[in-house]
């Protein structure tokens, strides 16, 4: 059967989420950004939606299963408040959610439990590589055997790394992408004191990690994982996120529209602006709907997954971009201006493309 | 209710048998029916009238619930999703094959929108007779296009005979021929005129009469000549004091002060312009593969998963194409499950027109650049794709149009607070 509408479990969630985003995330959005700072009770609060807790297991002391499209629906809804919060309060997610898919029983068991059970605590991941051509599937940084396995290379926008109890750094092993978990103050492991200073997401705390001879465990023991898993679920929180990001500044848009008047009418009266709006709008549901296919094929098990995801991924991040370019556009000069909301969302509608692997559904 | 994309057995079943006709009947023959505009290809609307009879789908490409068999679950309906599924199917193997499927079209359409019980009984019965029936609707007129409201063609009462007497020129009728000129081959059709019984009531006044078949007075003065979709007739047809029997308006024969003689044909639209969106993208879907065979046949192939700064122009187009033409599909998908599980779906229709006129025209015009000479001859069947697929953004509504529909939705603006 062919269904567009969430069940009830997951109507109630994103209810749950909602009312966090537009409570708590949204008015908190353009303070954390100037400031540098997401408040520790914002994003508490966030974790005590359960999220993660709700999609692993009982026997990892969780109270669900995992689902793609549940994921997605909460990860839009979650960032239309915004996207710096977002990834903050899902950081955990980024360690806990590889193991889930891809570790080994003890790791599950070393792992899952405690970050479940616990308060947020920082547990994060490291894919990305300051290189002009990153691709996920041929990274610089290697892993070798040696008894273990020591990683080599250098990662950039890594969430809470400084604090972090553990993280997945991935890895390439004999030209395989790799997990490869990595515990705290671990020898040859170093953590820039600057924080990375980029085009939007400044809330979010991000730091380079340098890896010299690290000794690491492999995700899932000897056996290795599937990286591909991984990296759709990966693309598919990306797009998620996109659609939250760009469906907030297409909201702002639309009401600003309705309110400023000019040459006797409201701007939203005028074609030029109307036909913006509506071509906003369905290009976002059109890549929600994509987004919500390729996370229905993962949950499912569908081999057309992987290319689905790469898809959703690819079209929302362009939809994004189009999308929060009109907000400010129709905003005009007050949309330059960081006093509006749509300002930053156009910053943060920039970088999904390159900044794969923040999230994980 | 779920979130689910597994598409429903009996879809994927009749996707498969129609796309053997596709192949069969219609592909080897596109070019031949592009070349001799307004030939008929009988082999094709007869085969397609007897396949659709013993589907028990008489009246043509119509919504067709099938019954659940005894004992077992009563399922959702599906019969919105499987009529888009067929005609992107069809579509897929030439669109202008697809518009001549025999059956009352838009015409049956706004009977059964608009039409009584016995007018119903009267008029959709013969669609499901011997020989292949056409209808057809007319609403358009040299100086009204999505102007509807600009309509000049009047109905007057005659009341010494009961006779409306309908004056005015309409063009743009699909089947407009098939459905009034009468042929050994095929049943006795109609058409249905759009008209006012009050000039001075505006839209109000608007009704829709049925016009038999061979009717005195009504002419097919004219068949267009067309950029694409030149297997459908394109009619231009007159009325000069053309009488119609009282009985054959559709709604009210007085007007009362208020539009719902036009809402009618408007509630068409919306059920049928997802239909439009699915066909366009059967063409598109056809262009894309083509474009991906001839890639690969020179040794292209479309490394799909890598970052886009390693990939080359060609790679990074048919990964457009590739998003494009699969979310339309879905809006399309979404907007006719709408209808099925009965939720007003007047915005999502005219996304998913929106959406699909943009892709469509988007899709074929970009694989006939890519493939060069290859994409301009008339040896392959790419360049007619490219010229069929623009109807797309044009009849039923233009993308313009449906982007006006869209935005008074999201804005909950009238037609007067957004013109």
């Amino acid at each position: 059967m062919y269904s567009f509408e969430p069940n009830e479990e997951q109507q109630m969630l994103i209810d749950a989420v909602e009312k966090y985003a537009a409570i708590d995330l949204r008015p908190a959005a353009h303070d954390a950004e100037e400031n540098r700072e997401l408040p520790k009770k914002l994003i508490n609060k966030g974790w005590e939606l359960g999220l993660l807790q709700a999609s692993t297991p009982e026997a990892y002391d969780g109270f669900g299963e995992r689902s793609a499209v549940t994921g997605v629906l909460a990860a839009e809804e979650m960032a239309f408040g915004d996207l710096a919060g977002t990834l903050a309060v899902m950081t955990p997610s980024l360690f806990a959610t590889p193991i889930l898919l891809a570790g080994s029983e003890e790791q599950k068991r070393e792992y899952l439990p405690k970050i479940i059970e616990g308060a947020w605590a920082p547990y994060t991941a490291a894919l990305i590589e300051y290189s002009f051509n990153f691709d996920p599937n041929e990274l610089k940084t290697t892993a070798k055997a040696q008894g273990g396995y020591v990683l080599n290379g250098e990662k950039v926008f890594v969430p809470f790394a400084k604090d972090a109890e553990a993280m997945i750094v991935y890895a390439n092993l004999d030209g395989v992408t790799q997990g490869f978990i990595v515990k705290k103050g671990s020898a040859g492991l170093s953590i820039s004191e600057e924080r990375e200073k980029l085009m939007g997401l400044n809330a979010l705390p991000m730091y380079r990690v340098k890896l010299e001879n690290v000794p690491a465990q492999r995700l899932g023991g000897a056996s290795g994982h599937n990286f591909e898993l991984i990296l759709a679920s990966m693309r598919i929180a990306s797009a998620a996120t996109a659609l939250g990001v760009a469906k907030s500044s297409f909201e702002y848009a639309k009401n600003y529209a309705k309110e400023r008047e000019a040459f006797g009418v409201k701007i939203a009266q005028k074609q030029a602006v109307a036909f913006m709006l509506a071509e906003m709008v369905t290009e976002l549901e059109a890549m929600r709907l994509l987004t919500w296919e390729a996370a229905w094929q993962l949950d499912n098990g569908k081999e057309e997954a992987v290319i689905s995801a790469y898809l959703a991924f690819t079209g929302a991040a362009d939809m994004a971009m189009m999308v929060t370019d009109r907000g400010v556009q129709i905003y005009g000069g007050h949309g330059y201006i960081r006093e509006n909301p749509v300002e930053l969302l156009m910053r943060n509608g920039r970088g999904f493309p390159m900044l794969l692997g923040l999230a994980i559904v | 209710m779920t979130i689910e994309f597994e598409a429903p057995k009996p879809i994927v079943q009749m996707q498969t048998m129609l796309q053997t006709v596709a192949e069969n009947m219609m592909r080897s023959t596109s070019r031949e029916m592009d070349e001799n505009e307004h030939a008929i290809p009988w082999d094709y609307v007869e085969f397609m009238h007897s396949a659709m009879r013993s589907m028990g789908g008489g009246g043509g490409l119509t919504i067709n619930e099938e019954k659940p068999k005894e004992g077992t679950e009563k399922r959702p309906p599906i019969g919105y999703q499987k009529l888009a599924s067929q005609i992107e199917m069809l579509s897929w193997g030439d669109v202008g094959y697809y518009l001549i499927t025999p059956g009352g079209g838009l015409g049956a359409a706004a009977v059964a929108a608009a039409g009584s019980p016995e007018q119903k009984a009267k008029f959709l019965a013969r669609f499901n007779d011997d020989k292949p029936t056409y209808a057809a609707m007319c609403m358009t007129e040299p100086g009204a296009g999505s102007d509807t409201s600009a309509i000049r063609a009047r109905a007057v009462l005659d009341e010494k005979t009961n006779e409306w007497v309908i004056n005015g020129e309409k063009i743009f009728v699909t089947a407009g021929d098939k459905s009034f000129n009468i042929y050994e081959k095929l049943g006795k059709g109609f058409i249905v005129v759009w008209a006012s019984i009050d000039p001075s009531a505006g839209r109000a006044g608007m009704r829709a009469f049925v016009v038999e078949a061979g009717t005195p007075g009504v002419k097919v003065t004219k068949l267009e000549h067309k950029l694409g979709i030149r297997a459908s007739d394109t009619a231009a047809i007159s009325l000069v004091d053309a009488r119609v029997p009282f009985e054959n308006i559709l709604g009210k024969p007085t007007v009362e002060k208020n539009t719902t003689g036009f809402k009618g044909a408007m509630a068409t639209f919306d059920a049928t312009r997802p239909l439009v969106a699915a066909s366009g993208i059967g063409v598109a879907r056809a262009a894309l593969e083509f474009l991906k065979e001839k890639l690969k046949e020179n040794g292209v192939e479309i490394r799909y998963g890598l970052p886009r700064n390693k990939l080359t122009s060609v790679e990074k187009d048919v990964i457009d194409m590739d998003i494009q033409l699969r979310s339309a599909w879905l809006l399309t998908l979404k907007a006719v499950w709408m209808a099925d599980n009965k939720k007003s779906n007047a915005l999502e229709s005219s996304m998913s027109k929106v959406r699909a006129g943009d892709v469509t025209t988007k899709i074929t015009q970009k694989a006939v650049e890519i493939l060069g000479p290859i994409g301009y001859s008339r040896e392959f069947l790419l360049e007619k794709w490219f010229r069929d697929a623009k109807i797309t953004d044009i009849y039923e509504g233009t993308g313009q149009i449906n982007r006006l529909v869209v935005a008074r939705h999201i804005l909950g603006y009238s037609g007067s607070e957004l013109r």
